[in-house]
């Protein structure tokens, strides 16, 4: 079980969380002016990288504020956690 | 009653003072205070103890701790009984009941032993050949190969016994109370760090509760009963003894079961039986010691074979000499400790050495003492049916083969093939392992977490040096974590002999039979995995480890081989003529040993499993008479019979008063979500597929729902409280979904607008009257809410008393009838209810349930979601594109132009007129246009819906096809088991298409 730096609660158990997939995924602002292909990879298209991974959480049995955080998806290392809309350390990869 | 005949008259940790009564296989046995199973078993001189997994070999005692893979056993019985524990860990206790496992009719005479004698019938890769056969030969085999192979029974009955879940964290955590892990909790305790201590024996001292070694110049047991003082006294410091840590995961998060009461037997103690730990550790200090690698010759299966540290523990620790003659087969020093500890006991031992003659301390003390050596020889195989009676050795000749072979006569042979440290927790923490070419086993390499190892767990064997590091990595692990406090002086043991000659990398010895050629050299002793099983693997092209695990089975008992894996994998490197360390080994998975459901379930069983939910009227219901039906956790009346009513009469009666004077429904259990803030209309323009900025106030509203993906995700009327405040409600089971919906968007990608959710779902109860005499209901309890039509039209709400109680009502229907929802505070419920039961009397007023609920809606065509939806339905496909506005963006609108969700063939929503109006289609039946004899038949859809409508006097069924909405008047069929029910597609809308009941 993870151990996860809630930006606002500080370390809890990951069984307090729910995962939200990939950060950084910003809703078109026209989605008229995309074409299916285009509308399908904001819709279904995540990277899958072995490595450092901008994430989702939402403190759920917390106090219910989505985050984002980076994880190794091999070695689980949690190198930051940061509030929505703020650049992580890696950008808004 | 049989007296203990291999009990020695003193020594061990036994309490002589105190008899325990035990039976195994229905006969009495005694043992006593400090005893395992086993070494109760081995004291009354029971050989086997059960039969093989395969061949049904006889089978006794092989270890003395968690590796055993031979002595598995079934204790207690009834609801009580466990199945596959090993009788090396069980404490023995007074009434103890245990039987054999896998054998019938009984351990002495197994008739499955016969296998054995029809040779290879289960060969390497058995099951995967045998499903290649043709299916039909399968259920013959399952039938056969259930009763022949297969461990113990499960137990049929709930468990009666109490189990415990506890959360803890600690700066360190310390795995293992031998030697070194004892020195490390002491200096860890010492600096003031929260330690933790665990290890899964009875009692502290891990290796050295079955030697005679020393510590300090006394015996190493007095410092472990002084260290085990120290540690109590300080305040930080946890001692957990009979606790497993069984699972190693991320972030130092670890699992432990802490066997309570298991050592008191069946009992009605308060305390639970066993206690599962989850552990928040900073630090972890492995010292979890090594597990001693078996020899592998022909017939080294045989009751009476064993570990040579085994044999030193029974001997030591239990007090147990179950032997007048023994052979020791090693390849290494250490097993000369056993040859020595069994001569002090006056018996005749002969050690046999594949090594080379040499001069040491070991040989000589052991020659000394009157042992036997023969050395450059191997034991090559065992004699006795049912238990070794001697063995056969040959001496190594100049070319390195076997020659003449001679017989030696005893009734133990400890075999030693040296250690291997027990690395399966820092494998599974996620560290890697390498293999040390000098002490010729796996250590750990590289840690994935903050672990530390110490002593035999990371290879280093000699006692002094277990002190040493223990201490010193104790010390410096608390240091690293801030914690200096002061301490005793390092204990020290004397090094008696080092190891000076090292271990000769033999362990498989081959014999005149080839060992190739049939079950004879045994490598996994549970899964009966033999040396001629991993060649027969590797020659089938099955010659990864990986590959060789699955195949073969080896190490894929409930012992997780911990005496096989090594051994399997270095024999498959010789097969494949390459080193061990390039062969790589299987991965190491949780639990260490097996857990049982109870101690993982702790008190979330029965009623804890899962909160229950009911509603403030919910007392009411159940005095009534209704059944309940579980929607989510919520507990919601399905009907409510009365007198000898039965499901469908009670339905029929419901439906009918519903529609023809006033039924009442309790739909308190509604999602409800109180959305604020100047930005709400904009919001939920963005989450509903149509408009909201023009609702007025008062006035309310269906909502749909969509998912990005464009398909239907919740539906429900939502209401204009004030300018910049709404009243949501949702699908009982959508509350919350929807609710963490809203929530994800307005954090997520809107954060820039200003809106506020509160969930009130509970606050508020809802009670739903329905029918023409409602409006005269309501008037009759409220004076100050105008009910008339031109005043209270459809689709809008007014506040106001009911009861007397302050209530929203809103003209709202699910069931096409004239329908008011009524919401007050929940703690009112129970008297606005009541009022209206009392006062609706005259009306003949009725209570209805979901099942009623469900006939009344799907009457009138009305979707629910989930039911006429799962995930893949978009409006359209529901009729309802008229709703999706045109003027702005909402979720999902993208998605429904896409040339997937345009297709013309999607299923869409109709109804089905049953040629036969009496028949009832039973729901998830699927729709063919044309049947053919047998399946399989082209699928054109499936019935959501389907009821008998007591109203229409016809059944009534929805269901979602293909083009649907094109194919009104076509003749549809549905295959069943028996027959074709055959149908008419038409509209869904069965009840007064027209809407003219909506008013009254
Ligand atoms: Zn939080």
């Amino acid at each position: 079980m993870l151990l996860i730096d809630c930006p606002w609660c500080g370390p809890r158990d990951e069984c307090e969380f729910s995962y939200g997939g990939e950060a950084h995924i910003k809703r078109p602002e026209n989605p008229d002016k995309l074409s299916d292909a285009e509308w399908a990879d904001y819709l279904f298209m995540r990277t899958n990288p072995k490595g450092r991974f901008p994430e989702r959480w939402v403190h759920t049995h917390g106090c219910n504020r989505w985050f984002n955080a980076v994880r190794d998806t091999v070695t689980h290392d949690i190198s930051a956690t940061y509030g929505m809309g703020e650049d992580g350390p890696e950008g808004r990869s | 009653m049989k007296r203990q005949r291999y009990r020695m008259p003193d020594g061990g940790r036994i309490d002589r003072s105190q008899p325990l009564h035990f039976t195994f296989n229905d006969r009495s046995y005694q043992g006593y205070v400090g005893d395992t199973l086993a070494s109760a078993l081995l004291a009354n001189g029971v050989a086997i103890i059960g039969r093989s997994f395969k061949y049904h070999r006889p089978r006794g005692v092989f270890s003395a701790g968690a590796e055993e893979p031979n002595a598995l056993v079934q204790l207690e019985q009834g609801s009580h009984t466990q199945p596959n524990l090993r009788a090396t860990q069980i404490e023995l206790y007074s009434g103890l009941k245990a039987e054999s496992i896998n054998c019938w009719p009984s351990v002495d005479f197994d008739l499955w032993s016969l296998i054995g004698l029809f040779g290879r019938i289960f060969p390497a890769g058995f099951y995967y050949k045998t499903f290649m056969t043709p299916n039909l030969l399968w259920p013959i085999y399952e039938r056969i190969i259930r009763q022949a192979a297969g461990l113990g029974r499960a137990p049929s009955d709930p468990d009666p016994d109490r189990y415990e879940n506890i959360n803890t964290h600690c700066d360190i955590l310390i795995i293992g109370g031998g030697p070194s892990g004892l020195s490390a909790a002491l200096k860890a305790g010492q600096s003031g760090a929260r330690v933790i201590l665990a290890d899964e024996q009875n009692e502290f001292g891990g290796a050295l509760l079955g030697s005679d070694d020393e510590v300090d110049g006394g015996p190493a047991l007095d410092w472990v009963e002084k260290t085990v003082g120290e540690l109590e006294e300080m305040a930080e410091v946890r001692l957990l003894p009979r606790t497993t840590i069984f699972g190693y995961y991320n972030h130092n998060f670890l699992t432990a079961v802490e066997r309570v009461t298991d050592h008191l037997g069946v009992s009605d103690d308060p305390l639970p039986r066993q206690r599962s730990w989850r552990i928040r550790a900073r630090q972890v200090i492995l010292a979890s010691g090594a597990i001693e690698r078996p020899m592998v010759f022909e017939n080294n299966d045989r009751p009476g074979v064993m570990l040579a540290s085994a044999a030193s523990t029974y001997a030591n620790r239990y007090g147990v000499c179950f032997a007048k003659r023994v052979v020791v087969f090693t390849n290494n020093d250490e097993a000369y400790r056993t040859a020595l500890i069994f001569k002090k006991f006056g018996i005749h031992v002969s050690l046999v050495d594949v090594r080379p003659e040499f001069n040491g301390d070991w040989p000589r003390k052991a020659t000394a003492a009157g042992v036997e050596i023969i050395f450059n020889s191997a034991v090559t195989g065992t004699r006795g049916r049912r238990k070794v009676k001697g063995v056969n050795i040959s001496a190594f000749g100049m070319d390195g083969n076997l020659g003449e072979t001679r017989h030696l006569s005893c009734d133990l042979l400890a075999v030693s093939g040296g250690w291997n440290p027990t690395v399966h927790l820092y494998s599974q923490s996620g560290g890697t392992l390498t293999y040390d070419k000098q002490r010729m086993c796996l250590i750990p390499e590289k840690a994935g977490q903050a672990v530390n190892v110490v002593g035999a767990a990371k290879g280093t064997f000699e006692l002094e040096r277990c002190l040493k590091e223990g201490a010193r990595e104790g010390a410096r692990v608390a240091k690293n974590l801030d914690f200096v406090g002061s301490g005793s002086v390092r204990s020290k043991s004397k090094t008696v002999l080092e190891n000076e000659q090292p271990l000769q990398p033999k362990w498989l010895i081959p014999s005149r039979k080839h060992p190739e050629g049939g079950p004879s050299h045994f490598v996994d002793l549970q899964t009966d995995v033999t040396v001629a099983d991993i060649a027969l693997a590797a020659r089938e092209g099955y010659d990864s480890v990986e590959h060789l695990k699955r195949y073969t089975t080896l190490g894929m008992g409930t012992d997780q081989g911990k005496t096989a894996n090594i051994n399997g994998i270095s024999i498959l490197s010789g097969i494949r003529g390459e080193e061990l360390p390039s062969v790589g080994h299987t991965t190491f998975r949780p639990p260490y040993t097996p857990v049982t459901f109870g101690a993982l379930a702790g008190r979330q069983v029965g009623q804890f499993l899962d909160p229950l939910r009911r509603t403030p009227i919910h007392h009411w219901h159940t005095r009534a008479g209704a059944v309940f039906e579980n929607v989510g956790q919520w507990k919601r009346p399905w009907y409510y019979p009365v007198l000898d009513e039965d499901m469908n009469d009670a339905v029929v009666r419901e439906c009918r008063s519903a529609r023809k004077s006033i039924g009442i429904l309790d739909a308190s259990t509604l999602g409800k979500i109180e959305i604020k803030g100047p930005d709400a209309a904009d919001f939920l323009n963005l989450i509903y597929v149509n408009s909201w900025n023009n609702l007025e106030v008062g006035r309310c509203r269906y909502g749909l729902m969509l998912g990005e993906d464009g398909m239907v995700m919740d539906d429900g009327v939502t209401s204009r409280m004030a300018e910049d405040r709404f009243f949501m409600t949702t699908t009982t089971g959508g509350a919350a979904r929807v609710y963490s919906w809203l929530e994800e968007w307005l954090q997520t990608e809107w954060p820039e607008m200003e809106v506020y959710l509160t969930s009130v779902t509970e606050n508020w109860a809802t009670i739903t009257l329905v029918g023409p005499n409602s409006r005269k209901l309501l008037g009759e309890l409220t004076d100050d809410i105008n009910l008339d039509l031109k005043s209270f039209p459809f689709m809008t709400w007014r506040e106001g008393k009911v009861a007397g109680v302050p209530a929203r009502v809103f003209r709202v229907s699910f069931t096409g009838d004239l329908s008011f929802e009524i919401n007050i505070p929940a703690r009112y419920a129970i008297s606005v209810w009541t009022a209206c039961m009392t006062a609706g009397e005259k009306y003949a007023i009725t209570p209805f349930g979901t099942e009623a609920m469900h006939v009344l809606r799907a009457e009138k065509g009305y979707i629910v979601v989930g039911q006429e939806t799962d995930g893949t339905v978009t409006p359209g496909d529901l009729g309802m594109e008229r709703m999706l506005s045109k003027k702005k963006d909402f979720i999902g609108r993208r998605s429904l132009a896409r040339v997937e969700t345009l297709r013309s063939d999607r299923k869409q929503l109709v109804g089905l007129d049953t040629e036969d109006p009496s028949t009832v289609i039973p729901i998830g039946s699927q729709i063919v246009a044309t049947t053919k004899k047998r399946p399989p038949m082209d699928m054109i859809g499936y019935v959501t819906s389907s009821y008998y409508s007591p109203n229409l006097k016809r059944s009534v069924a929805l269901a979602l096809v293909k083009s649907g909405r094109n194919r009104h008047g076509e003749r549809v069929y549905l295959p069943m088991e028996n027959g074709t029910i055959s149908a008419l597609i038409c509209n869904p809308v069965f009840f007064d298409p027209e809407g003219e009941r909506l008013n009254g």
